[in-house]
């Protein structure tokens, strides 16, 4: 049950007023509420008391309609932010409580002014054994409790290690006070000041891992920032500022200059500029005007506009963005399993170790033994440190995936970040990845001199069309006002090209491949058709009842940083295929100003996943870059897709990788801040791995008959509690990363 | 003396391998549908649960523990991952998932829980 709080949701199903009392009952009647009252106006109910929001969304589901808590992800990151900081400090706390009893104790110790175990000095240390206990129970007390409830449950972890440690520290101590012939004279030596020590350190450590993991969400926390709180909506005719969970589907809403925009919708009047810059990376704001898309957490810069909610609450693109990178962040790959299996053993195998170093010094160690069998146990249980392990993957991942957002990136999982530091081969798709996706028709060649009329059975029968290059044609014609005409027996060759009946003649608008098939002659155009190839350009022919009468050359120009990210690729030491099915000429063309080291031309659509799949046979790790709808199987054949994007407008679910920004720069952002995770990952693993196999021998011993060295148990609290932190740090050092290209 | 410690020593060996290898945990709760999980101490409670196939599941995480370790939860196999709130509880939905043992950790792996569908 939580404290009594007020509670906002939006209730769904409400078609009259009697529905409000139908609500308002539901919600009373559930145990721990003060107060409910709905809006049937907005929707919307507002409950007080202590209840948990769970149980209220139940009671109105229970009651036959639905209901969502209205909570902004702003006010949970701040919530959570807090509870954080809570933490924080009481950590600090019990660390300094722990140390104002242990330090004291410590130095004692050092100075050799300790008190001996009998007459006054056993009453010192009885007093001594009581503030330690104070410590155990206030500063420690979770360990205990942890400890406990895992064994029940036959689980042990990090608390299981800590409490047996210090547990037997301050048993054994209190022991040897209590009766110090037990032992022999030099064996009388107690710990409770390692034990309050010991419990100072770990609870300094995490709580400086708790302050290093806050920073390791920044990303998350930046993305989650870019949402509004209200949003100016036209009711009635009224404008209005309301809260943005109250923003309904195809409501129409102002955006004022310098405003963020407060959910994805359409623009129904005015223009502006919008800066996209933090959801894509793209610096130059985005003309937009009636009819263009818009998208919540952008900017708007100069101007004024309307435009309809086309998409509200979790449903808009940054909602969508921040939830998949926060699955990522969550994921874990491949690497980080294994390490998992020997995280769930890892505990008991220290304490069979434990039992194991016991017997070793009881049977061979020498005198006192008591006091070496003590604290070697006592140091091989807090020096093994299973945190640093389990945390290695997940907190690099959490970093390196954040990252990745920041360069408009957006890689669905831990498996894909991983993947991508291991390609050896990228294939790209041509059009709207190596080129702009936005062919014109750049020139006309007419067999009889009839341009217009050439253009103009050309676009009547692309027009029902969605191919790119059929786009360029309907768009020349209609820049030259040619009106379309009917179109009959229209047939979509894929691949080839298209054709129809207008005005009783049959049309043929396609590659050469087509026109060949059908036994259109096209040896007099071979020539121009070859020359426009070599410019890079895409000839298509249109013949007319058999014949052809001439060529539409569509020109999709290069994307202007193409050939640079192609170089970074190269750089990474990869191999760039281009795949297309345009004609070899073309994109040999295309291939040879980009820069790419093998072209697969005139590839059927559905003839791509196959590419990849015979890449992959021969061995390569390949990752396939296209535009996320028409790729989709190649994308998903290959080991990593990349859905390359054109602004905002992404199909975040198709692919393991988006990129947001329609720039191949992304992609090799993607491989070198993969590259530098894994890297991350393997500095933690090794570091955590080394961190246990040479601690816990050297705290078992093993070093004392070469070299009489022991460990001190502080020592170990000490390494343990920085251990975690180590790592946590490390992984943030990811936060600096640059690319090759920032750094140059 | 010495033999005795040993053989205890022996024995407290065996029992870890027993208790934390073989033994089964018991705490195991047969739900319909619903199942609150308290995170709290180190471990999930109930550890344990046991559900009917063909039901959607709905498992409420109440974290008390204010510890990073216990902020997340994950379902490795079934590719769930939810960031929990303190003090609130979390709902995570599994729409009737097929006969099977399901593992849930926290991001570290020291919280552990299990789900059994039969």
């Amino acid at each position: 049950m939580s404290k009594s709080t007020t509670t906002h949701l939006s209730i769904g199903g409400m078609s009259c007023a009697g529905c409000v009392t139908a609500v308002e009952d539901a919600l009373q009647n559930v145990p721990g509420v003060a107060g409910a009252s709905v809006n049937f106006a907005e929707h919307s109910a507002e409950v007080n008391g202590a209840v948990d929001v769970e149980r209220l969304i139940d009671a109105v589901e229970a009651a036959g309609y639905e209901a969502v808590e209205l909570k902004g992800t702003d006010e949970e990151a701040q919530e959570k932010k807090a509870a954080e900081l809570a933490y924080y400090h009481e950590l600090l706390k019990k660390s300094l409580v722990a140390t104002a009893i242990g330090l004291p104790l410590f130095l004692m110790g050092l100075a050799g002014a300790m008190p001996g175990l009998t007459g006054l000095g056993r009453l010192f240390w009885l007093v001594v054994a009581g503030l330690s206990l104070f410590v155990l129970i206030y500063s420690g007390g979770r360990f205990f409790t942890g400890a406990w409830k895992s064994f029940k449950n036959h689980n042990a972890n990090m608390d299981t290690l800590i409490a047996l440690g210090t547990g037997t520290a301050w048993g054994y101590s209190l022991l040897i006070t209590v009766f110090p012939n037990m032992v022999p004279p030099q064996a009388q030596h107690v710990y409770f000041e390692a034990a309050a020590i010991i419990i100072a350190l770990i609870n300094l450590g995490s709580a400086l891992e708790v302050r290093a993991r806050g920073k390791t969400s920044e990303a998350i926390k930046r993305l989650i920032g870019l949402q509004v709180k209200t949003a100016r909506v036209i009711r009635n005719g009224e404008e209005r500022d309301v809260p943005i969970e109250q923003v309904q589907l195809n409501e129409i809403l102002r955006v004022r200059p310098g405003e963020k925009i407060a959910v994805d919708g359409v623009i129904l009047e005015g223009h502006s500029s919008v800066d996209e810059s933090m959801l894509t990376g793209e610096p130059i704001p985005i003309e937009k005007q009636i009819d263009d898309d818009v998208v919540a957490g952008t900017m708007n810069k100069s101007g004024t506009f309307l435009f309809r909610a086309t998409r509200i609450g979790k449903d808009t693109a940054l909602a969508r963005i921040i939830e998949m990178v926060r699955q990522a962040q969550n994921s874990k790959p491949a690497i980080g399993r294994l390490v998992d299996k020997i995280a769930a053993v890892f505990v008991p195998i220290v304490l069979l170790v434990t039992v194991m170093t016991f017997m070793a010094w009881f049977n061979f160690g020498p005198e006192p033994r008591a006091a070496y069998v003590l604290v070697t146990t006592m140091t091989v249980l807090i020096i093994a440190c299973p945190c640093a392990l389990g945390l290695a993957t997940p907190i690099s991942i959490m970093v390196g995936v954040g990252k990745a957002a920041e360069y408009g990136v957006l890689i669905r999982n831990g498996e894909a970040l991983q993947r991508a530091g291991q390609l050896t081969r990228v294939v790209l798709d041509k059009t709207g990845t190596v080129t702009e996706g936005r062919p014109t028709v750049t020139e006309l060649i007419a067999v009889d001199g009839d341009e217009q009329r050439l253009l103009q059975l050309a676009a009547s029968l692309e027009a029902g069309s969605e191919h790119p290059l059929a786009e360029a044609i309907v768009t020349a014609a209609k820049g030259r006002n040619l009106e379309l005409e009917q179109v009959k027996k229209f047939n979509a060759i894929a691949g080839h090209g298209v054709q129809g009946e207008i005005a009783g003649q049959q049309i043929l608008l396609g590659n050469k491949k087509l026109l060949t098939d059908q036994q259109v002659d096209i040896t007099p155009q071979s020539e121009q058709a070859q020359r426009l190839a070599a410019e890079g350009r895409t000839p298509m022919f249109v013949a007319v009842d058999g014949h052809c009468r001439g060529i539409i050359s569509v020109s999709d120009p290069i994307k202007q940083d193409s050939k640079a990210a192609i170089a970074r690729l190269h750089q990474a030491g990869l191999k760039v295929v281009m795949l297309t099915g345009d004609n070899r000429s073309t994109a040999e063309a295309v291939a040879a100003q980009v820069g790419v080291d093998e072209v697969i031309a005139e590839v059927l659509p559905e003839d791509k996943a196959n590419k990849v799949v015979q890449l992959q046979q021969r061995g390569e790790v390949v990752g396939m870059v296209g535009d996320g709808i028409n790729d989709a199987p190649a994308l998903a054949q290959a080991d990593v897709g990349f859905a390359i994007g054109s602004g905002t407008d992404v199909a975040i679910e198709s692919a393991d990788i988006t990129l947001m920004r329609g720039s191949l720069h992304g992609v090799a952002d993607a491989i070198e801040v993969s590259k530098a995770t894994l890297k991350n990952i393997k500095q933690n693993l090794f570091g955590a791995f080394i961190y246990n196999s040479l601690g816990i021998p050297v705290a078992a011993g093993v070093l004392f008959p070469v070299t009489g060295m022991l460990l001190n148990p502080m020592i170990a609290g000490a390494a343990m509690a920085m251990s975690s932190v180590t790592v946590v740090s490390n992984a943030n050092r990811l936060r600096l990363f640059k690319t090759e290209r920032e750094r140059a | 003396m010495t033999v005795f410690v040993n053989l205890c020593a022996l024995l407290l060996m065996g029992f870890i391998v027993w208790w934390f290898w073989l033994a089964k945990s018991r705490e195991v709760t047969a739900v319909s549908d619903a199942v609150d999980i308290l995170v709290e101490g180190g471990v999930y409670t109930p550890a344990t649960i046991k559900v009917a196939k063909n039901n959607v599941i709905r498992l409420n995480f109440i974290r008390r523990d204010a510890s990073p370790c216990a902020e997340k939860v994950i379902f490795p196999s079934m590719g769930i991952s939810e960031e929990l709130p303190l003090n609130q509880p979390k709902r995570i939905e599994l729409q009737a998932p097929q006969t099977g043992e399901y593992e849930f950790t926290c991001q570290m792996g020291m919280y552990r829980g299990k789900l059994i569908v039969k």
